[in-house]
């Protein structure tokens, strides 16, 4: 299953949300949802503790427009706008956590 | 001139997900055209309105981030941003555009205190 993010994870609770609910699969992070997957903040450890359990992808022109696409933390896959398509498609469901 | 009053514009949201940072940058320059005592502070994921080198060509919107830096143009000189939100966003002003003021919560709770008029986004 894909879970999608679009929401900042310093001021919105959907990520954490999101990760005490799904079970292991894929999760995409969009829009202001970018930040999460960015090295040095608060969030990184949390982020990197789920890697395991989660394939976590970004969307990366969201992530350049917001100027920190040197600042994707390792093991973050970034993808394009046809390769979100390909992740939905490619998954049985989706859920966005709006 | 005693009519001028101490206007603070608090941008607390990232850019480019919502309008707020737009539309609050749209209101600052409205209001430096009547010569009031602007101050403009950054908190919370606000603080990313100001990093460098923001892209926004894949997305397709317009790439306002540019405008902070004139704003100094519009004698806007009074940039503020909070120390705590850049540390949890693994900031450092290094990474802005602009010249700002670093202050600390405590710092930034007694300037907005301070003011006539506090303008939140």
């Amino acid at each position: 299953m894909l879970h999608i993010i679009n929401k900042s994870p310093l001021t919105n609770g959907s990520f954490e949300n999101c990760l005490r609910v799904a079970e292991a699969g894929e999760i995409i992070l969009i829009e202001d949802a970018v930040y999460a997957a960015t090295k040095g903040g608060a969030l990184e450890a949390k982020v990197r503790e789920v890697m395991g359990r989660y394939k976590i992808h970004v969307l990366m022109p969201d992530l350049e427009a917001r100027g920190l696409a040197d600042r994707l933390m390792d093991g973050v896959t970034a993808v394009d706008y046809g390769g979100f398509v390909d992740l939905v498609a490619g998954n049985k469901n989706c859920q966005s956590w709006l | 001139m005693s009519d001028i009053k101490k206007f603070m514009f608090v941008n607390r949201k990232a850019p480019h997900g919502t309008i707020y940072a737009l539309e609050s940058l749209e209101v600052v320059l409205i209001t430096a055209a009547f010569d009031q005592d602007v101050s403009l502070v950054f908190l919370d994921d606000g603080v990313y309105q100001l990093k460098k080198g923001q892209q926004t060509k894949g997305i397709e919107t317009k790439n306002f981030s540019t405008t902070y830096r004139a704003l100094e143009g519009y004698d806007i000189e009074k940039l503020y941003v909070e120390k705590e939100s850049m540390d949890a966003r693994g900031l450092t002003e290094d990474d802005l555009l602009v010249d700002v003021t670093v202050l600390t919560s405590k710092e930034m709770g007694a300037l907005m205190s301070d003011q006539d008029v506090v303008l939140s986004f």
